[in-house]
């Protein structure tokens, strides 16, 4: 695989051709933003927080979706991105009702995490409080959309590692919801293995194993990648 | 088929023509103030007059003074009828002899018709739609035949890249340069999509060119196909357009069974079929990425770009998409040639453009006018300005993705780049024209509303920032919102237009920032020092 | 020295935030040296006074007299920290919003799920009237800092009033829950 160079925050780096930006930034150490990407599972560009901005082109890009290219110079940390980066946790934090006090993930969550990372002291949004509904039909674990952020890490997963697509989206804009097999409670969702896939990758509270209470939902999402690696490589 | 048929059938069908022939438009438009019964009546007018020798009634396509309609015109003479009652009929029949007439007749010399220049709809409300023969009677399929036996792919490309021609969806992206990209795409398929799906409010350009002549579009497909290297087209309409399906099924149906579509198409090793796939009406699935999934069998959203579908499209194919009214001139550039058509228009938007003038304006209806005309030109010549004669005070374009042009900027040609420095946009060719007692906050609001609806919900800005921007644009309307409401709307402009991941949330502050740019002060006037909240009603 | 004025306010919260900053124990006593306390939940004073510098301000905005009373402590502080998570995101005194406007939710409450042939405590001047939507301090007022947490513990609170007290405004960001 042949090798590129590239800038990143005036850093000079190397990277494989095939890398994403994320993945040389993250090789180098530089951290940048992300909430819908999971290792191991595919792209979709959707929550924007890893936008970068790449020099000689006017708008700015995902690094999750971007492919380095030779002499490539990257910006992570603008002012622009960082109100831009604020801004988007904001609004996902007014769109839901998040009750960090009350909720399952408190202090292992990524959307809190992020709320640090991109320094947001408060909510500058008017909050939608939407009425969201708890399901937790199934025997071994619960959905609760009031902390669902829509990034289909769980649709993912389970299409794409367990191979069973039990999740999906239904509805559109702001009154998309996830759903198992076509909108029916997850306890009735035949498709559903129970293999606790989405219960990984989701980076909120929003799946929750049933049981858990206020800040005691750990998990590791990385093991997404780890089973993805396992299968490629063959361990 | 071979050229010579296709004489044949021209002939044939001239000869069949009667002395005199009545078109009555019976496209959407008319249809919806009563053209079908007004069609029946004609003929039964003609059989009582005993007249069925010498007089044809045709539906015909859209006309484009839709707002007059059901319109009726007589091809000889050119008398135009509007607004004509089903029971009129007869007394149109008998003014054929000079009988007494009371039918409002419009008139052929006014500027909404004489400043007009018709390419794409140059067989609009002159041929039957539903009739193969009157296609191919005005020349039809001629061009098809022209580049497959005359004509290289590459000069194909050449011809369309040399024409100026830009593609009509809203963007402007030059059409011979998307072609040329897919032509070299590697791939052991490629596809060719007409995106029909037209969502923006007040737009009815393509469904009318889809209704009115059908085959124009399917030879401008063809013709790609053969620019491009692909063997299947589809056809992308949305359901809320059930005639115009009708009618593409009809063609299609007939295009096939003279050979004009399928295998070995005028006796070459050119292959090529067209599939119909109906929308189901959601906006973002115009979108040329969120289209393709939609026609996968696939969720219609959006997906980041590149690879754009040129590369990696349908299936993963190299997959041309164009616009209907992008493809309407396809086969008016391959008979009059690319120079022809580089005379018409601007610079460096050429030929003409469809748009839907509607509003405050005395003439609503369809129009086809060169680029570079003057928006000043279309609203006070062309739509002889507002219905009472007070004056206009802007014009909207490109719908929930454009903005709203003041009257002192009247003089901005109809171009791309003209159009995008005044902050609007071409768009798909939606003209809303607004007079004194438009409220711009509301139609800020309004498109914002469309936008939030409409937004797929994929991308956090888009999905949520709409619906920020909603409640902030309502808060304003009502005399709720501080100066401190009115940064954080800005702020979201910027937010959205940076940063969403497709067109749809990109431009959906545009309607917002171009009537604060041009009419602030109608926003400042509605905002209030105090925070004010709502208490328990008792 | 200038002694600063000092003042904490209990809107709607359940005065966790209160019970956080009593937990700094003896440190009060080094606080008290250098503030004067104006105006407290914990102390026993009618009005909000004016000319204050610091007001600590707990719980959301809920009813007509929180409405009211952060204008007065808006108006009369120098400086207002949003202390806790009712106070800087609605939290759980928010909980009620999804559930629609204060009307229904009194029917919910008083009828519908406790006493069907009961009625809604309607006594003007006694019982506050709810606001329809609980939401956040600076959505009424402009607020100086944010003070996350549910509570925010009690050190958090100290090195922020600390940091007031040598003049230097604490960059704070997250911590909510
Ligand atoms: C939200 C959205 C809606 C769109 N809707 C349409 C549409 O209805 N019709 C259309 O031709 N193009 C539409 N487009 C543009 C298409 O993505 C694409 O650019 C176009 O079909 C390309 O054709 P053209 O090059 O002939 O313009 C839309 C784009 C966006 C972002
Ligand atoms: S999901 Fe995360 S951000 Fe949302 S309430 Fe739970 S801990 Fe807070
Ligand atoms: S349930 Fe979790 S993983 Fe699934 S979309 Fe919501 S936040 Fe993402
Ligand atoms: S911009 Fe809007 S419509 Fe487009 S992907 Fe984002 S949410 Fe969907
Ligand atoms: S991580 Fe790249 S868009 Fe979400
Ligand atoms: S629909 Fe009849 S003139 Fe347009």
């Amino acid at each position: 695989m042949a090798a590129r160079t590239l800038t990143i925050n005036g850093t000079l780096i190397s990277a494989r051709s095939n890398e994403t930006v994320l993945e040389a930034a993250r090789e180098a150490g530089i951290s940048i933003p992300t909430l819908c990407h999971l290792d191991g599972l595919s792209e979709v560009g959707a929550c924007r927080l890893c936008l970068v901005e790449i020099a000689g082109s006017a708008k700015l890009q995902p690094a999750c979706h971007t492919t380095v290219t030779e002499g490539m110079e990257v910006q992570t940390d603008t002012p622009r991105l960082k109100a831009h980066r604020r801004a988007i946790v904001e609004l996902l934090f007014a769109e839901r009702n998040h009750i960090c006090a009350v909720c399952v993930a408190s202090g292992h969550c990524e959307l809190q995490q992020l709320a640090v990372e991109v320094g947001m002291s408060h909510v500058r949004y008017e909050y939608l409080s939407p009425d969201c509904s708890v399901d937790i039909s199934h025997a071994r674990f619960g959905i609760d959309h009031n902390r669902c952020v829509l990034c289909t890490r769980c649709v993912r997963a389970c299409d794409e590692v367990e191979g069973v697509h039990t999740w999906d989206i239904a509805g559109r804009g702001t009154n998309a919801r996830v759903i198992t097999d076509l909108n029916v409670p997850w306890g009735e969702a035949t498709s559903c293995t129970s293999c606790g896939k989405c219960l990984l990758a989701c980076p909120t509270g929003a799946i929750f194993s049933r049981g858990s209470t206020v800040a005691e939902l750990e998990r590791d999402a990385s093991r997404i990648a780890t089973i993805v690696a396992a299968r490629n490589e063959r361990w | 088929m071979e050229f010579q048929d296709l004489q044949i059938m021209a002939e044939q069908e001239r000869s069949r023509r009667k002395a005199i022939r009545i078109h009555c438009c019976t496209s959407s438009g008319c249809q919806a103030s009563g053209a079908l019964e007004l069609f029946h009546q004609l003929q039964a007018a003609v059989e009582a007059a005993g007249q069925n020798e010498r007089v044809d009634i045709v539906g015909v396509g859209c006309m484009g003074f839709c707002g007059q309609g059901p319109m009726v015109s007589v091809e000889a003479d050119g008398v135009l009828f509007e607004h004509v009652r089903p029971e009129q009929a007869p007394e149109i029949i008998a003014s054929l002899d000079g009988g007494p007439c009371n039918v409002k007749q419009g008139d052929h010399a006014h500027p909404f018709f004489s400043r007009q220049l018709h390419i794409v709809r140059r067989n609009g409300g002159v041929i039957d739609p539903e009739r193969i023969e009157e296609y191919i009677a005005v020349g039809g399929y001629q061009a098809l035949y022209h580049v497959l036996h005359e004509m290289s792919p590459a000069e194909v490309i050449d011809a369309i890249t040399r024409s100026g021609l830009r593609g009509r969806g809203g963007a402007g992206y030059p059409t011979g340069l998307k072609w040329a990209t897919v032509a070299k795409s590697p791939g052991e398929r490629k596809f060719v999509i007409c995106n029909g799906d037209e969502g923006d409010p007040g737009a009815f350009m393509d469904r009318s060119i889809l209704e009115s002549d059908p085959h124009l579009i399917l030879e401008g497909m063809s013709i790609a196909a053969y620019a491009v290297g692909a063997d299947q087209g589809y056809l992308y309409v949305r359901g809320e357009y059930p005639l115009a399906i009708a009618r593409l099924q009809k063609a299609i149906a007939q295009a096939r069974k003279h050979d004009l579509l399928g295998s070995q198409i005028f006796d070459t090793s050119f292959n090529f079929r067209v599939d119909i796939r109906v929308g189901a009406g959601a906006f973002v699935c115009g979108e040329e990425t969120a289209l393709i999934a939609s026609i996968e069998g696939r969720r219609g959203q959006p997906r980041p770009r590149p690879p754009y579908p040129a590369e990696h499209g349908l299936w993963g194919y190299p997959t041309l998409i164009n616009n209907v009214e992008t493809f309407g001139n396809i086969a008016p550039i391959i008979t009059n040639g690319a120079d022809w058509y580089a005379g018409i228009g601007t610079e460096r938007s050429k030929g003409t453009k469809v748009f839907a003038l509607t509003g405050k304006v005395r003439n609503t209806g369809l129009i086809e006018v060169p680029m570079g005309m003057t928006i000043r030109e279309i609203v006070e010549e062309l739509g002889g300005g507002t219905p009472d004669g007070t004056p206009v005070k802007g014009v909207q374009t490109g719908g929930p993705s454009g903005g709203c042009i003041p009257e002192a900027l009247f003089d901005t040609p109809v171009d791309y780049e003209s159009l995008a420095e005044v902050g609007s946009i071409m768009g798909s060719g939606g003209m809303v024209v607004m007079d004194a007692t438009t409220n711009m906050v509301e139609i800020a609001r309004f498109y914002m509303e469309f936008c939030m609806d409409e937004s797929c919900g994929k991308c956090i800005p888009c999905r949520t920032g709409t619906v920020q921007m909603y409640r902030l644009l309502s808060k304003i309307s009502a005399g709720q919102a501080t100066a401190a409401d009115l940064a954080t709307l800005e702020q979201l402009c910027h937010l959205l237009r940076e940063t969403s991941l497709c067109g749809l949330g990109q431009s959906a502050p545009n309607p917002v920032q171009s009537t604060l740019r041009y009419f602030r002060e109608e926003y400042e006037r509605l905002l209030r020092k105090r925070v004010r909240i709502n208490l328990t009603s008792r | 020295m200038n002694r600063l004025k000092l003042a904490t306010v209990w809107l709607g919260g359940c005065s966790g935030c209160h019970m956080s900053l009593l937990d700094l124990d003896e440190w009060l006593i080094d606080l008290a040296a250098h503030v004067d306390l104006v105006y407290s939940p914990i102390a026993d004073q009618k009005t909000f006074p004016e000319d204050v510098d610091l007001t600590l301000v707990e719980g959301a905005i809920a009813n007509d007299e929180h409405l009211e009373l952060i204008q007065d402590v808006r108006e009369r502080s120098r400086m207002v920290v949003a202390l806790g998570d009712c106070a800087v995101t609605g939290n759980v005194t928010a909980l009620r919003n999804p559930l629609g406007e204060a009307r229904s939710i009194l029917q919910q409450v008083y009828i519908e799920h406790g006493d069907p042939r009961g009625i809604l405590p309607s006594t003007p001047g006694i019982v506050p009237i709810l606001v329809d939507q609980v939401v956040p301090i600076h959505m009424i007022i402009p607020v100086d800092l944010f003070l996350a947490g549910c509570p925010p513990s009690g050190p958090r609170i100290r090195a922020v009033l600390e940091a007031l007290l040598a003049g230097t405004p604490p960059e704070l960001v997250g911590g909510f829950g």
